[in-house]
């Protein structure tokens, strides 16, 4: 395997015709490069969108009301309504799959109009009325004070927790916003926490870092929303599929309001699980795609060596013809053209993969060096073992493409190969 | 060594065949020195050919050594040819790439002898065919003389019981071709057989005996004069 005169043999022959050895590892260079470069862009696509449910609780689901689509029990369609306090106990109280319940109020969502008011300053923030449980799905880093607590709630108390932007356009740089009040749509509250999002890409209305989150409950009491409940997040049980969950919570509230069992109207909602299987369907699609594609190129590069190599072969076979003359068997032949073909696809599909992964390399630097948020490509680059597979693919095609022609000039007659040219 | 018996070969070429060798019997001895002789179509190369195994015969039969070569495959002719038989071209049929050292020491490469080993005796047999300081040469590098010397010794190097050589000389000059047939002469005093297919009368001149071939059967066999006078030295 390792003599010099096979190398040399082989080495003599791909250096004979330079250009048509060149146009030949192109073929198989492309392909594999192709291929790399494909994937790489493929998984940093996906990376980028799986990245968007990152932190974010997968097995959870949000559910709001709309206006009803059906007539029912003496209502008319069309009618609006909400969710109140009372659903949400009655779903805690009645499905025992729900690990976290979360209602939420979220009033003024869209008015556009400055709520904020600190000193000289003024803003427009969103502004949540959240339960601890919140912070459990869609969880934050802590960057001062604390989080929204079970006491807060219990105690109706008048306290914000702020999102890192807020605190940077409210406050002067340095100074310590815990402890400070802001007004909110008149009414006083006390900073006892500023957050910053572990998951900037899954907004309700406006960028979570412009965001304000106050007791639900103080919310309910100090703007006078009664039991109003605006929408809720929910997440299942280990071993419970949030979809079906999902269906539970919905059947259960519309009883319970008058609402037609078949009007799916009358319901908005999704689920990070149903989303997240129609992302991960996708991205197999791409996947496949991807491969079909890239191999087909592959598969162009690997014919074009099989059919240089039947050429190398017809041009040598006079040397065929003496090597067995002076007692190289057939096998020896086929070893030897086979080996030929075999270092031509390697070595030519490994410089397309190096070039292949230098190029996502340099992609991903020049991703890295500007720093955009909202990124819609993220660590393009295929893993090891794409690269081992993609390799031994390459090695055993290389094979197949010699074996065509090393059968045919082992076929040929060692006589009428000598008397050749 | 070589006994033929009522040897036919014929060629097909889609609905043509063409009658090549029409009945051969011959006996060739251990350590003789022949050649085969006969105009162009006669069939002398064809019979060289069917005797290196390098092509096949329709019926009769072929002993090789008491060997019966019939129907063989691929890998068992080309394990006899390497180890029983020496070829010598007209062409020479060196291989373009390798220098002359890498070309002699090819069928040892065949017979798997490490490398070390086999550039010694390659060496070696270079050194008998006086082309020791040719070693690194390519064959574009080397006259004709040499190049024949070169594919001699690599015929010699896997110790073969016979020599086939197919117009050794037919692309020499006179005073080379007279050199090569003396070493061919010297090879066959240290007990190789020696066939030569020629069809130069002095080359033939210079064999024990002439099997002249003619229309695919031996129309004579001659015998020469053992007093061989030395060439031009």
């Amino acid at each position: 395997m390792f003599d010099r005169d096979r190398w040399q043999e082989i080495y003599s022959t791909l250096k004979s015709n330079k250009l048509r050895t060149f146009m030949t590892a192109f073929g198989v260079f492309w392909g594999i490069f192709m291929l790399i470069v494909m994937m790489g862009s493929g998984n940093g696509l996906s990376n980028a969108i799986f990245d968007g449910f990152q932190d974010f609780a997968t097995n959870s689901a949000f559910i709001w009301t709309r206006t009803t689509s059906m007539p029912y029990k003496g209502l008319p369609r069309g009618r609006r309504w909400l969710f109140d306090n009372d659903d949400m106990k009655a779903l805690k109280d009645n499905i025992p799959e729900i690990d976290l319940l979360a209602p939420r109020v979220q009033p003024w969502s869209g008015d556009g109009g400055n709520n904020v008011v600190r000193g000289i300053k003024t803003a427009s923030y969103t502004i949540y009325g959240d339960y601890p449980d919140f912070f459990r799905i869609d969880p934050v880093d802590m960057i001062a004070g604390r989080e929204i607590n079970d006491i807060d709630i219990a105690e109706n108390r008048k306290v914000a927790v702020i999102g890192n932007r807020v605190r940077d356009e409210m406050f002067k740089p340095g100074e310590d916003p815990i402890g400070e009040y802001l007004r909110i749509k008149g009414v006083y509250f006390q900073v006892v926490g500023v957050f910053e999002p572990k998951n900037k890409n899954m907004n309700f209305g406006g960028e979570k870092d412009q965001t304000i989150i106050l007791p639900f409950t103080s919310l309910q009491i100090a703007y006078n929303l009664g039991d109003q409940v605006h929408y809720f997040a929910v997440t299942a049980k280990k071993g419970h599929s949030v979809a079906k969950l999902e269906e539970s919570c919905k059947q259960l509230i519309a009883e319970r309001n008058k609402i037609h069992p078949d009007d799916k109207q009358a319901f908005g909602g999704f689920n990070l699980d149903t989303e997240f299987r129609k992302m991960s369907g996708l991205f197999t699609g791409i996947r496949i795609l991807i491969w079909i594609v890239g191999t087909g190129t592959l598969l162009a590069g690997v014919i074009g060596v099989s059919n240089i190599m039947l050429i190398v072969i017809k041009e040598r076979t006079k040397e065929i013809g003496i090597q067995r003359s002076i007692g190289a068997t057939p096998w020896r032949i086929i070893n030897q053209i086979i080996s030929e073909s075999v270092v031509l696809t390697a070595v030519s599909g490994m410089f397309g993969m190096a070039i292949g992964v230098f190029l996502l390399e340099l992609i991903n630097r020049q991703i890295q060096n500007s720093s955009s948020e909202a990124e819609m490509f993220k660590n393009p680059g295929v893993d090891f073992n794409v690269g081992v597979t993609a390799l031994i693919i390459l090695i055993i095609a290389g094979i197949f493409a010699g074996f065509i022609p090393a059968y045919k000039a082992v076929k040929v007659k060692p006589v009428e190969a000598l008397r050749a040219d | 060594m070589i006994k033929l018996n009522k040897l036919h070969k014929s060629y097909v070429t889609g609905h043509n065949s063409l009658h090549v060798l029409k009945g051969i019997s011959l006996e060739i001895n251990e350590g003789e020195l022949v050649s085969i002789m006969g105009a162009s179509g006669s069939g002398k190369s064809t019979l060289l050919n069917v005797l290196g195994i390098l092509d096949g015969y329709d019926s009769g039969e072929y002993h090789l050594n008491s060997m019966l070569i019939r129907d063989i495959n691929e890998t068992k002719a080309a394990y006899l040819r390497n180890r029983m038989i020496g070829f010598v071209f007209q062409s020479f049929n060196l291989i373009s790439f390798k220098n002359s050292l890498e070309n002699v020491a090819l069928p040892l490469y065949y017979q798997g002898v490490s490398r070390r080993k086999r550039n010694m005796l390659a060496m070696e047999y270079l050194d008998k065919v006086g082309l020791k300081d040719w070693w690194s040469h390519l064959p574009s590098e080397l006259s004709g003389g040499q190049k024949q010397r070169i594919a001699i010794a690599r015929a010699l190097i896997s110790n073969p019981k016979i020599i086939l050589a197919d117009e050794p000389t037919g692309a020499l000059d006179s005073v080379t071709s007279l050199e090569v047939m003396d070493m061919l002469r010297t090879i066959n005093q240290n007990g190789i057989t020696v066939i030569i297919v020629t069809h130069e009368h002095d080359i033939a001149a210079r064999t024990q005996r002439s099997i002249i071939l003619k229309d695919g059967i031996i129309e004579n066999i001659v015998y020469h004069n053992h007093k061989y006078q030395k060439a031009v030295s």
